[in-house]
């Protein structure tokens, strides 16, 4: 076997692995979480009898390692169980859910990804000169300021002020594509501004890191003009590092968009799940834990296996 | 006549220093050079590190290193002074012009590029050629330079080809646009004698064939002897001597010159082993964890006390993985070691901290075997207290008496390594080393650093060290003229076994084992014609066989 793919196999065992690990401390987390769910499901109307009848009904008295053995094999099979709340199907509930913050993070990815990367890249080649300092001076204001004020205050001024793009980003199927684009223009705009920072700094620093080499010099030497050198031969070799930060922050557009979900009033996963939180429904914590750690495991692995690819060594051995 | 290809006025170059503890201030490091080349003639430009060579072969593109800035001065490149052209017109220049060949091949390729797309870029890039042009163009270079499958290798990545092919490389990369002049800096330095042999008259043949005209820089008088027409000395950035390479060698004007040419001052008698073996290495075989091979078969060796042992060989012949063994850092799979009549312990971690302090150790890169935060006092000073308790008072007097030993005073004992010379550096780990009592100091490519006139001294005081103090150094480089003037007996190592190993008088005496004589025979020498000389020998040889 070609040994690149013997590495790669080797992160995807690893990667399920890891997934694995992730269901037993969601499912063990929530087992240690205070209070009862029949109590909660219940609240006033618990009697000792009615508690006993819910515990049996939803299969609370047996041993947690059995429960965690069932529910982990339904996981498996596409079923996460029913809301204990609206007794909803989750994974039904979940899937539009998720496939609306899959198109938010979507739409910002692309827009923030290639963004970053270009304005690291000028940065690079003014580097110490004032674009550089904008650049870095800009990004940086908006990673500082809190993602929900950045809401608001955009919110204010482009949805109330100016009328560009709708407050509330509500979206729904009977919607055309531009209809949804430009409904989630404004939670777009907030992402953006939150990521672009950390993986603008990281192209930066990465592509600085190759600019002292050796072969930055001879691209130099061969008459090659400043954004050629770093395009064509500093890149390259920063790929690397670039993409573990943008997987980072892509995991983050899934999973950490709960403020600008709540802000935006979006229909999306972040909502879905605070608003069971609050209500004690463990199925659905349970589900929406899942999905996040494998979306954050699944990220880093792509990452990792990018940076396999991405070294010539490994790709092309002796 | 018409005007000369290059035709440097004046030069000055400037860069700002960053000295340690004080601000930075701008100086002057190439102070008013003036040279002309006609079309199709080598220069070499000749000095030791900090002479100024590199950095003026870089300004004849322009071109500043680091900090470095072209001050003064004009720079003309087929009519025109560049230092005053734009920086569209200079990355003309750059690449189709004139272009550089640098010393380390295997860090001035781009490892996540072919090589074929780095070979064409610059000929591509300005126009020169077309892409389908410019690859058989590359192709014919290859073929010409002697490369192993020209039609393939463009294909593979830096890392695939060895460090004497990627050398050839750049010079394709270097010849490809056809440019008018191509600045060598140092090509064959980092590469191995039997190596350089090769790659040199693949260099000479390519110069000759196109016609082109070059800057040969390097620090090797021989091998520039070899290459060039005209040869001009430099030293801290001033010209010293400059004329046909003729004369350069053979009725040199200028005392450094002298210097230069007669570099080898030190001779030393061998002496015949006497006593008991202080290190007896026998049967070593060693592999490093996670590969599938030995890399050091069945190697024995003795040395006797106050004696030199050089073990010499190309790079990946076993001779530092040798050192690893001794030490204690690579314990071997099979063999034993005898040190001063006692066996040693294969691993570092079970030794008594006697075997530690009677064998210590010098490395080549005297720069990072220091730690750059310590004064020299406290350097020479820890193996002092670690191994003899010494403190206060009575430690500074034995630092300054090693600081007098290895003849630089106690006026160093305050300085930090950055405030010192790549020669004082070595100095110091000398001292470190001497500080131990040591009965054995192993010695890995102590030199292979360090100016020839520099690396003449350290082994000066090297042999001074060994007569007063008895101490016995196991020797190991890749330069055979330092095993010359220093070793009593010598081990020639190939490809992890030992092909010849004796005392200096019979190991360098003939009958010859092909290797041996493949190693000598490789080592230039500085007179008119060696290069052609050998090579004309090899190729009647390998006829007749």
């Amino acid at each position: 076997m070609h040994p690149v793919m013997k590495l790669v196999a080797q992160r995807l065992a690893l990667g399920i692995l890891l997934l694995f690990a992730a269901s037993v401390l969601i499912f063990a987390g929530t087992q240690i979480l205070p209070g009862d769910v029949a109590q909660s499901i219940l609240g006033q109307s618990a009697t000792e009898k009615t508690l006993a009848n819910l515990r049996e009904q939803l299969g609370l008295n047996e041993p947690a390692v059995t429960r965690y053995f069932k529910w982990l094999f339904s996981a498996l099979q596409g079923d996460l169980g029913t809301a204990l709340t609206n007794g909803a199907d989750i994974a039904e509930s979940l899937g539009r859910r998720l496939k609306n913050t899959l198109f938010l993070a979507a739409c910002a990815a692309v827009v923030s990804v290639p963004l970053a990367i270009a304005l690291g890249l000028i940065a690079v080649r003014f580097r110490d000169r004032w674009p550089d300092k904008l650049i870095s001076a800009l990004t940086l204001t908006t990673i500082s300021i809190p993602e929900f004020l950045l809401g608001y205050v955009l919110a204010y001024f482009i949805a109330v002020k100016l009328g560009w793009a709708p407050s509330v980003a509500m979206i729904n199927d009977s919607m055309s594509l531009f209809e949804k684009l430009q409904a989630v223009a404004l939670p777009v705009a907030v992402l953006t501004m939150v990521v672009l920072a950390h993986m603008m700094r990281m192209t930066r620093a990465a592509i600085l890191n190759v600019m002292q080499s050796a072969y930055i010099e001879t691209a130099e030497l061969k008459g090659l003009s400043g954004l050629e050198v770093i395009r064509r031969h500093a890149l390259p070799n920063a790929i690397a590092p670039i993409v573990n930060v943008v997987m980072l922050n892509l995991a983050y557009l899934v999973v950490g968009v709960v403020v600008v979900e709540v802000v935006f009033v979006y229909p999306g996963l972040g909502q879905y799940l605070v608003d069971h939180v609050s209500k004690r429904d463990v199925p659905v914590v349970q589900a929406c834990g899942l999905i996040f750690a494998a979306v954050y495991i699944g990220l880093n692995m792509v990452a990792d296996i990018v940076s396999i690819l991405a070294n010539p060594r490994l790709r092309h051995p002796k | 006549m018409s005007a000369p290809l290059l035709e440097v006025r004046g030069l000055t170059i400037g860069a700002t220093i960053y000295p340690p503890g004080e601000r930075p201030r701008d100086i002057e490091i190439v102070h008013g050079v003036d040279f002309t080349l006609e079309k199709g003639k080598v220069l070499g430009l000749i000095g030791e590190s900090g002479a100024g060579k590199s950095t003026i072969g870089l300004a004849t593109m322009a071109y500043g290193r680091g900090g470095v800035r072209i001050t003064g001065g004009e720079v003309w490149v087929n009519g025109r002074d560049i230092l005053q052209a734009p920086p569209g017109e200079l990355r003309k220049l750059r690449g189709s012009e004139v272009t550089y060949v640098s010393q380390s091949a295997a860090a001035s390729f781009n490892p996540a590029k072919r090589i074929m797309d780095q070979v064409v870029e610059a000929a591509v890039r300005h126009g020169r050629f077309s892409r389908r042009a410019a690859e058989a163009r590359a192709v014919e270079l290859f073929r010409a330079l002697g490369l192993p499958e020209p039609e393939r290798i463009g294909s593979r990545y830096p890392h695939q080809v060895s460090g004497g092919q990627l050398q050839r490389c750049m010079t394709a990369l270097a010849l490809c646009p056809e440019p008018d002049l191509v600045v060598f800096d140092e090509p064959t330095t980092a590469l191995d004698v039997t190596t350089q042999i090769d790659v040199l008259m693949a260099i000479k043949e390519a110069i000759r064939e196109t016609g082109v005209a070059a800057l040969y820089i390097t620090h090797d008088l021989a091998v520039v002897a070899q290459v060039s027409d005209d040869i001009m000395v430099l030293k801290m950035g001033e010209m010293v001597e400059y004329g046909p390479t003729e004369q350069i060698i053979t009725r040199p004007r200028e005392e450094y010159t002298r210097a230069l040419v007669s570099v080898r001052s030190i001779t030393h008698e061998e002496k015949p082993p006497a006593g008991a073996p202080v290190l007896k290495v026998e049967n070593i075989t060693a592999r490093y964890r996670g590969t599938g091979f030995d890399v050091l078969h069945d190697v024995s060796v003795a040395l006797h006390p106050g004696q030199t042992l050089a073990v010499v060989g190309e790079s990946g012949s076993g001779k530092s993985t040798l050192a690893r063994v001794i030490t204690g850092l690579l314990p071997p799979r099979a063999g034993a070691i005898t040190f001063a009549g006692r066996a040693l312990s294969p691993e570092l971690a079970s030794r008594s901290r006697e075997d530690l302090r009677e064998l210590q150790m010098i490395y080549q890169m005297a720069d990072t075997a220091m730690n750059p935060r310590q004064t020299v006092g406290t350097i020479i000073g820890r193996p002092l207290e670690f191994y003899f308790g010494l403190s206060g008072e009575e430690k500074r007097k034995r630092v300054k008496e090693l600081l007098d030993e290895i003849e630089m005073g106690e006026g160093f004992i305050d300085r930090y390594p950055a405030e010192l010379s790549g020669g004082q550096k070595q100095r110091v780990c000398i001292a470190r080393a001497l500080a131990a009592r040591p009965k054995l100091i192993i010695c890995d490519e102590v030199t292979s650093a360090l100016d020839p006139l520099v690396a003449d001294g350290i082994l000066k005081l090297l042999l001074d060290l060994q007569k007063r103090e008895d101490v016995a150094y196991l020797f190991i480089t890749h330069d055979l003229a330092t095993v010359k003037a220093i070793a009593d007996s010598i081990a020639v190592m190939y490809q992890g076994r030992l092909v010849r190993y004796g005392p200096k008088s019979e190991v360098l005496a003939p009958p010859f084992d092909d290797y041996t004589d493949l190693l000598l025979s490789s080592v230039p020498e500085m007179r008119l014609g060696w290069l052609e000389d050998v090579i004309a020998n090899r190729r009647m040889e390998s006829a007749g066989n």
